[in-house]
This record gives structure tokens, sequence and C-alpha cells, in this order.
């Protein structure tokens, strides 16, 4: 039973089913007919019709990210394909693991300008971890099977294939995952043990320590989550995480000190800047993570734990890199620790905490709040009140939205918190929370989504309807671009050029169109009957919360500024906002 | 080799990195698109490419050998092998020049054509560089020369004077010494 006869798509499909596929979000078109067709007479697999491709990528991401499986989508060639890359782009930035397969034209016809023929594999390459064109039935299934083990691997990522209509119609040999020989293409999980006690004696060591981790904890899977708590508990440093890691480490808990970067707190940024041992797990020194580089934490060692050996010594020197999936290394590290059990300098570590202390006490979210206009950093205030009770599930668009509902959010649990961190893709937050409700449909899933953002793929109200997926949407329009607007205010003498949407819809009339119900809030003390409202319809729900139109978000790491030249919201006038970034700041994004 | 003007030691404006070329050699599998997406990532990362050569070289197993020369801080030439290593095609990458012990040549077809007494010269310098004539007319010749890299630029430089008119060059091969493979 090792082999069987079948035609191109039904191998594709007997593949996926072998590989645990349950849902798969695409979109048809002529060249992926034949996947259709095999699709038509089973029940397997689920297919999730979105309504433009782009959305489709999103939702597997969401799917992807809240489940920790592979996220499946099937695109016709050409335009199907193209509309697909921002959706790879995306993935590929933030380690999602992705299978794209898209239709393409038969191989006699590839190269000829056919009709909805595009250079797939070409175009894609640079945004997917790897990508096929099978050119041979007979390859089919081994390339599947191994486009699985690729995109789950090492540092996850999209794959694709590209996958010409004959082919998928040509009769052919399926080849089951286990008499497919694994790739030689085999990423290091375990650490180095000699770097991890290097490790253990230089963080026993540390007088002013910081545990910085990202994504690559919640990529790594909830052991690795699990891992970094016994790990901080054991150790009692203060922990602080990267837009991608909220939800690895709890919030609520007091070793947790606050999101680090651009948008984050007072006290992990200085304490980012002022330690003396930094524990890197699983992120990556991103310019919104470090700010300046030359003046990025100048007095610290550096460890960095991450199983992508090019993330290592790209953007910052460190001094102990460790190459490892990051749940095996935490064991091991927390193994080395407990059998040394070394002797912490408690004096030191005392002192660390109560300079600490003093920063948050600086209460750098504060905000001025309002009893006529709804702030938006209170909508996510009360939002998170309301439904931190529930299994809930947050994705974002992109903006100051999306800082916000990172700062007044509070994520306990891994793979809760769906954002498009390293791309930065308006119109990921919808679809991604279709994804991520049809994987979890007991859960609440919301959306917390900008006026501007929320239009980039709209047309997904439409599939939450279609697949009774009932996905709260909650706009905090400010009827502005309101990063945009932000950055112009700082950067640009508040020349507000293009970033006021002017005829936006009426966002209840549009939900109602697409059979949604469709709610509005203006007054604060409206406001916690209505999203209890929100949260207890049984329906999909667009929540527009109207907040105040020009509220900034802070604090704010100036671009082209160090951690320690921050921005915080109360004590700034609009002159020092408009002075804080200087001409070589102004270049930089 | 690291020369940092401030305190920092971090990889950034604040620290002056010398250039260094360097050789190195990828073993990759030889299917469609590989020395794309190579070449991709040079681009796409801004690195240099200074000399380029790719063929199969293990037939059975479809194995293709990719040297490039490449130029960059210590720290940039560190990233390309890692970004190199973690392509999904990339079997190997190994950095001939810090491993030593290495051999690099060069082909190159050199076009000359002239009369009289350079015509007389260009073939007594053949033969000094011990490069071969491989086409001749009354008019022209055409030399096969191999070595180093550096052998070859001298060759192009004084056939230069003698009626160049033009040149064809491979790219560099290399291999390490000894018994070993890569
Ligand atoms: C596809 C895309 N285009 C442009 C941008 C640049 N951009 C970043 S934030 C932003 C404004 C977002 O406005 P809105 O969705 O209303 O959110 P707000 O900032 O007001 O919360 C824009 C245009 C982007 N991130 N993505």
């Amino acid at each position: 039973m090792g082999s069987q006869q079948m035609n191109g798509a039904e191998i594709v499909l007997k593949a996926l089913v072998d590989q645990g596929v349950s849902d798969i979000f695409g979109y048809p078109g002529g060249a992926v007919l034949p996947l259709y067709d095999a699709m038509f007479n089973q029940n397997s697999i689920r297919h999730i019709l979105v309504r433009q491709e782009g959305g489709a990528v999103h939702a597997a991401e969401g799917y992807a990210r809240s489940t920790g499986k592979v996220g499946v989508v099937v695109v016709t060639s050409g335009p199907g394909a193209t509309n697909a890359v921002t959706g790879l782009t995306d993935a590929m930035m933030d380690s999602i693991p992705l299978v794209c397969i898209t239709g393409q034209v038969p191989t006699h016809l590839i190269g000829n300008d056919a009709f909805q023929e595009c250079d797939t594999t070409g175009i894609t390459r640079p945004c997917t971890k790897h990508n096929y064109l099978v050119k041979d039935v007979n390859d089919l299934a081994r390339v599947v099977h191994e486009a699985f083990y690729v995109a789950r691997s090492g540092r996850p990522g999209p794959v694709l294939i590209d996958l010409p209509k004959d082919v998928a119609m040509a009769m052919g040999t399926y080849i089951e995952p286990k008499h497919v020989k694994p790739k030689h293409y085999s990423p290091q999980v375990k650490g180095d043990s000699v770097k991890i006690e290097q490790a253990v004696k230089m963080i026993a060591a540390a007088k002013r320590p910081l545990i910085y981790a990202g994504g690559g904890v919640i990529n790594s899977g909830p052991q690795a989550s699990k891992l970094l708590r016994q790990f901080t508990k054991l150790t009692g440093f203060p922990c602080t995480l990267t837009l991608m890691g909220l939800g690895a480490y709890p919030a609520n808990d007091k070793q947790f000190i606050g999101m680090v970067g651009m948008h984050g707190t007072y006290e992990a940024n200085l304490a980012m800047h002022d330690c003396d041992v930094m524990v890197c797990i699983g992120a990556r020194f991103d310019d919104r993570i470090t700010g300046r580089i030359d003046a990025f934490s100048p007095g610290s060692k550096k460890i960095h734990i991450d199983i992508d050996p090019s993330s290592i010594n790209k953007n910052v020197h460190v001094d102990v890199p460790i190459v490892g999936d990051i749940a095996y290394v935490l064991e091991e590290m927390l193994r080395v620790w407990k059998a040394k059990a070394p002797t912490l300098d408690k004096g030191a570590h005392k002192a660390w905490w109560k300079q600490i202390e003093t920063w948050r006490k600086k209460k750098s979210l504060s905000y001025k709040k309002s009893d006529t206009v709804i702030m938006p950093q209170y909508a996510i205030e009360r939002l998170y009140e309301l439904t931190k009770d529930r299994d809930c599930y947050i994705s974002t668009e992109v903006g100051q939205h999306q800082m916000w509902a990172a700062q007044f959010y509070h994520f306990d649990d891994p793979n809760h918190w769906l954002t498009s961190g390293g791309l930065g893709t308006m119109g990921y937050g919808l679809p991604a929370a279709i994804g991520a409700q049809l994987a979890h449909p007991k859960s609440l899933v919301i959306d917390i989504a900008g006026d501007a953002s929320i239009l980039m793929n709209i047309q997904e109200a439409s599939t939450a309807v279609q697949f009774d997926v009932p996905v709260k949407v909650f706009i905090l329009n400010n009827q502005h671009m309101g990063m945009v607007r932000q950055w112009q205010q700082l950067l640009h003498g508040n020349r507000l050029s293009h970033s006021y949407t002017e005829s936006l819809p009426d966002f209840v009339k549009l939900a109602e169109a697409y059979g949604w119900v469709g709610m509005k809030c203006e007054k604060p003390d409206e406001l916690d009957d209505a999203i209890t409202e929100m949260i207890n319809t049984d329906a999909p729900v667009f929540f527009d919360c109207r907040v105040a139109a020009l509220a900034n978000c802070f604090p704010m790491i100036p671009s082209g500024k160090a951690h320690n030249e921050m921005l915080l919201g109360d004590d700034v006038s609009d002159e020092e906002v408009g002075g804080a970034i200087s001409e070589e700041g102004k270049v930089l994004v | 080799m690291l020369k940092p003007k401030s305190q920092s030691h971090y990889v950034g404006p604040a620290v002056v990195q010398d250039i260094v070329s360097r050789t190195l050699s990828v073993l990759v599998d030889n299917e469609p698109g590989v020395l794309a997406r190579v070449i991709g990532l040079f681009t796409a990362r801004g690195y240099n490419i200074d000399s380029l050569t790719v063929t199969e070289t293990e037939h059975e197993k479809h194995v293709s050998r990719i040297t490039i020369v490449t130029t960059g801080t210590p720290a940039v030439i560190q990233q390309i092998k890692h970004q190199l290593e973690r392509m999904v095609p990339v079997h190997r990458v190994l950095d001939l020049t810090v491993e030593g012990q290495s051999m690099e040549r060069e082909l190159a077809l050199v076009k000359v054509a002239g009369k009289g007494d350079k015509r007389i010269e260009a073939l007594r310098m053949a033969e000094i560089f011990r490069a071969n004539v491989i086409d001749a007319s009354i008019n022209h010749f055409v030399f096969e020369i191999t070595g180093k890299a550096s052998k070859i630029e001298q060759f192009i430089q004084i056939m230069t004077d003698l009626g160049l008119i033009e040149v064809s060059r491979t790219g560099i091969a290399a291999i390490g010494r000894g018994d070993a493979a890569m």
C-alpha cells in the first residue's frame, strides 16, 4: 500500500490529508480547477472560500499562528498568485509556517506569456522560505510532504508549490509521508552545550539582568513558553517581550515589565539600556527594538538564543550566541542551572528591581482621561477587562490601534495574539481573525482595527458570513490614518498630507450590508454595555468605536534616538513633539 | 581587524571594519532556480559578487558547486555564509579563504589582433605566460590562459598594448588542498 495511482490533483489532496490538514483557504481559477474538482467529492478537508487571495494567506496565517499548525492556501495562477505575494512576505517576515499551492499554466505554455501566466516561482523566491515548480506528477507527493517539513522546521516560513494544470491532471504515483526521505535540510535544534554553560555562568554573575524574549518562543511551541516562565521564575529576573512575543510570558506577572521597543514601556526600554546581561530568547534585535544601534544597551553582555544562525550578529554583536530551538536550549539551561545551583548577587538584584520600580512609577502608559470622548487607550482597557475571563484571541491591523492593543490588552498565554509585526501589513487583522476563529470555534476572536486598515480587506466580511464565523471587529475609529498623522505631526510640521479619510463608510450600514451586526458607540459611559452586547452577540459584529481623533501613541522612542531618549505622553508639549526627531532621524522609518 | 571608533563594540555605524575578499564554495542541489536564489540573496541584501562560477559537479547526486568571490567586512561575510546556509537547497558553505590551504584558478580566452612587431611580441608574451594558441589567422590569435586571477589580469594588461580585441573569462574555480572533500 506504499504507492497508489491517481491524478496530480488527487495526489495533492491525499498528501494534504496525510499531513493532517483539515482546513485550506483558497480561491479558484482556471489553472487550479483540477484541484477544485478533486475537492468536490470529499469531506476530509474543509475549503474556506475567501474573497481575495490576499485574504486567504492572512487567514491561513491567523490559523497557523493561533494553532501552531501549518496554514494551507490554494490560489490560481497569475493574479491569484500575485495577490498572495503580500501575505507570503508577511509570513516570511513573521516566521509563520504556510504551504501555498498556486495553479500554473500547463507546462508546454510556460514561458509563452500565456493567459494568466506569471513567473510565480521567480516572483515569490525572495518572499518564501522555499518554493517549487513541479513539472513531473511523480514528484508531486514528495514535494508536498517536503514543503510541510520545510515550512515547519527550523525557523518556520511560507513554502510555495507551483502546480501546472497538466501536471495536476496527469496520472502518477502517490507516496506516503513515511516513504519520503527527509531533505538534507536539517536545522540545528540542540544548542551547543559549551555555549549553554558559558551563558549560565554569565547569567549567574549578572547584577542587572534582563530577559528579552520574542516571537521565536511562540514559534518553538507551548513548551518553550512554559520553560521561559520557569526560567524567569527561577532566576527572579525582569522579563520584557517584543511585539511578536506577547503572550510568551504572562503580562499580569510582576516580573513582566511590559513590551520593549519603539512603543514599549519606559521601564522595559530603560532596563534594556542599562542592563549588564541581556538574555535574548527568540528575538532578532530589529530596528523597532534597538532604536539607535550604536547607543543600544551599551554596557551589557549579550546572550542570544535563536534557531536561525543568520539572526545572530546581524544587527547587534552578541557575546554568547546559541543556535538551537528555544525549548531545547531552555530545557538544557534549566538543567545546567539546577545542577550548578549558582548563588546570585541578591543585593544587586534587589537594587536593580528597585531601579525598575522607580521607572515603573513613571506610569509611561498613562493618558489623559475624558468623560466626553472615548480615549482609544480606554477603549482597549475596557475591552480587556470585559473579555479577560474568556478564551480570547486578538488580531490587529496596523497603526496606532495595534500599538494600543499591544500596550493595553494583556496576554497571559502564547498563540492568542495575532499581529503583523515585521511587514506591518494593513488588512491583516480581519482575515487573520477569521482564520483563528475557524480553528477555535468556541473562542472569542476580536480584530482590533483602525478605520483605514479595515477597508484594506473588508471583503472578507463576506467570508465570515458564509462560514458562520462570529468574529468581532472592534474599530478604533479616529477618522485618520492615526499613525501616519502622528508621524506627520512629529516629522513634518503637522502637515497632514492625505492622512485624513474624508468619506469613511457608515460602518454600521456596511456591516449590515454584509449580513453582520453593526454597532456604534461614541460615549465613554456607554462603552461597557456596548462591548458586553458585542461579546454576547452570536454573530459577526462590526463595532464602530468613535474615539478621540488626534490622540498620539506614547511612549515613543523617536526614530534615530536611543532608549533613554524616549518621549512620554504626559510631559511632552506640541513643540517637543514637533522637534523630537532630528534631521538624520527623519530619513529613518 | 576590528577598529572600533568608539567604546561601542556593536556592528553598526560606530564600528569600522576592513573590507576583505573571500572565496566561498557553496554545494547546492542542482534544481531549477537555485542560482537565481543565490544571486537574488546577494542583490536583495546588497552583498557584492566579484566572480561567480557554477556547474553540476556530481551528476548522480545532482549536486552543483557554486564558487563565489565576494568582498565585505568580516561581519558581512559571516552574514553571507549564514544566509546561504539557511537556504533549503544549500548543503554546505565553505569559506576557502579562511580555511586557507585552497587553490584558485581561472581560465580566460583572449583575442589579440595585430601585425608586425606587436604580433611577435604578443606570441612571445603568451609563451612566457604559458598561454596556448587555440585559434589563429595572419591577423589574429586567440590565447587560452589558465592560472590565478592575478596572472590573468596581468596577461590581459600586457595584451591591451598589443592589440587586445576581446576577453572571455570563466570566473574563479577553487578547491581545498589535501585528500579530503569539503
Ligand atoms: C498595506 C499598508 N499600506 C500602508 C501602510 C502605512 N501605514 C502604517 S499605519 C497607517 C495608518 C493606519 O490607519 P488606521 O488603520 O486608521 O489605524 P490608526 O493608526 O488610526 O489606529 C498606514 C497608512 C501600511 N502599514 N500597510
